[in-house]
């Protein structure tokens, strides 16, 4: 079983030496000679205004708990659809009612308006 | 059972033949944008700029790595890595042929022909947040801050329409395997017209391709490199080859992008009408495999096509498009697959 997953450890490790390895060469041929400006951080050619460790807006936090919410209930529908000729009514039923369920809960964020980005 | 290294041999030409095909897009999209802006674009090194693609490896690799001394260094150089490897190793579970004989052993053209197949490639997918969001981090700068936290809300929420579009598929394919369910579209509907999933499953198709443009941060959806607000947007800070295998993994990206709605809605590697050419197994493989290579081919220029005709969204229009157009409307295609399903099963 877990045979099957070699090629793709090979591949991710082909990978990860592709990277690692222009990266390095880049440092091996590119010059290095680093002066104050240079290294600063980019800020459109003006002094850098404090640093980026800042609050950011909560809505990002919002969409990923959302995010998780959904990205559940997709899990759930993965092994239904591969058997859902199998389950016939009974699993359509079943799915509807599941998702009937989550609506409830999509159509409140909506209401609330957790998914206005202003 | 087939010895190691045919699969070596099988992963050693994918990996070159991706890498090539990535590299070239990026020369490929150069000289379309061009063309359709009516510049002449490069025309300069080799036969039609051909060579252009290795002049700017070159360039790259010689270029001074800045690292930023506000930057957290280690994750700075990891990043980029990370975004890379993951680009690269997806293609593992896409089919580009049918069974070819090699070397005396019959050789699926699939690199893992793993289960998991479509839950290995959004597994990765939502990995691939990984090397964006900390590279906008490390770098200790706004814009890539910005950056990085756009595109992984982006890529999030774009990620939940991909996953609920497939679902309809997988119900008429009943099955996780890729090679399945390119076995599935090689049936006809109604005598002419090749069971593609593109006309059994037109609108999880339309949403997937959508998804799949904002999940690769394309044009119209590249607000997290949006140039007029965020300078370069997560790779602002990076320079040399770092910002090379940003380039590299966001091309790679859409290769595979592409090959995965050729393997989902248009039939893979099948040629239609093929069955009673006659011509011997051997040359049927090769030509699947051309069949393959040309349909992503067409799916990637429509990508450059539409990076170069339509302008950009506004953040508010993405996150409205992806969470109150396109979630809703993959949740009523999953039900009316269902339902549809139910109807001719009866």
């Amino acid at each position: 079983m877990i045979e099957q997953y070699y090629p793709i450890f090979v591949m991710i490790a082909g990978g990860v030496v592709f990277g690692v390895l222009m990266g390095k060469v880049n440092e091996f041929l590119g010059p290095s000679r680093p002066t104050e400006e240079k290294s600063s951080t980019y800020e459109s050619g003006m002094e850098p205004i404090k640093t980026a460790r800042e609050r950011f807006s909560i809505k990002f936090y919002m969409v990923a708990m959302l995010f998780i919410i959904f990205d559940i209930e997709v899990v759930f529908l993965y092994p239904w659809a591969v058997s859902y000729k199998q389950l016939g009514i009974q699993g359509f039923v079943t799915m509807f009612v599941f998702i009937a369920v989550l609506l409830v809960g999509y159509i409140y964020v909506w209401r609330k308006g957790a998914l206005e980005w202003d | 059972m087939i010895p190691f290294w045919i699969i070596l041999l099988k992963i050693v030409v994918v990996l070159g033949v991706l890498m090539t095909a990535a590299a070239l897009v990026t020369f490929l999209e150069r000289r379309i944008s061009a063309f359709i802006q009516n510049r002449i674009g490069p025309n300069r090194v080799g036969p039609q700029g051909l060579f252009q693609i290795m002049a700017d490896l070159v360039k790259l690799v010689m270029k001074e790595d800045i690292v930023p001394t506000a930057a957290n260094k280690t994750v700075h150089d990891i990043a980029p890595m990370i975004s890379i490897s993951i680009a690269l190793c997806t293609f593992a579970v896409i089919p580009f042929g049918n069974t070819i004989e090699l070397f005396g052993y019959q050789v699926k053209l699939i690199i893992a022909d793993v289960n998991i197949g479509i839950l290995f490639i959004l597994a990765m997918t939502s990995m691939g947040v990984y090397g964006v969001s900390l590279a906008g981090w490390s770098s200790n700068n706004k814009y890539s801050l910005l950056g990085g936290l756009r595109s992984s809300a982006q890529l999030i929420s774009y990620e939940l329409a991909m996953g609920l579009s497939i679902i309809g598929v997988l119900m008429v394919a009943e099955s996780l395997r890729l090679d399945q369910i390119v076995m599935h579209q090689t049936r006809y509907l109604v005598g002419w017209l090749p069971a593609w999933n593109l006309f059994v499953q037109p609108l999880g198709f339309v949403i997937f391709f959508v998804a799949a443009f904002a999940e690769t941060n394309r044009l119209p959806f590249d607000l997290p490199e949006a140039e007029p607000e965020l300078v370069g947007g997560y790779h602002t800070e990076y320079s040399g080859m770092k910002f090379g295998l940003f380039m590299f993994a966001e091309y790679a990206n859409m290769i595979t992008s592409s090959a995965l709605i050729t393997t989902l809605f248009l039939g893979g590697w099948h040629i239609p009408f093929s069955e009673n050419w006659g011509v011997s197994p051997l040359v049927m493989s090769l030509l699947q495999v051309l069949a393959f290579c040309v349909k992503v081919s067409i799916v990637v220029f429509f990508f450059i096509m539409v990076r170069w005709t339509i302008p950009r969204f506004r953040y508010d229009q993405l996150m409205n498009l992806g969470w109150k157009v396109l979630l809703p409307l993959s949740i009523a295609n999953v039900l009316g697959t269902g339902l549809a399903i139910l109807l001719i099963s009866s």
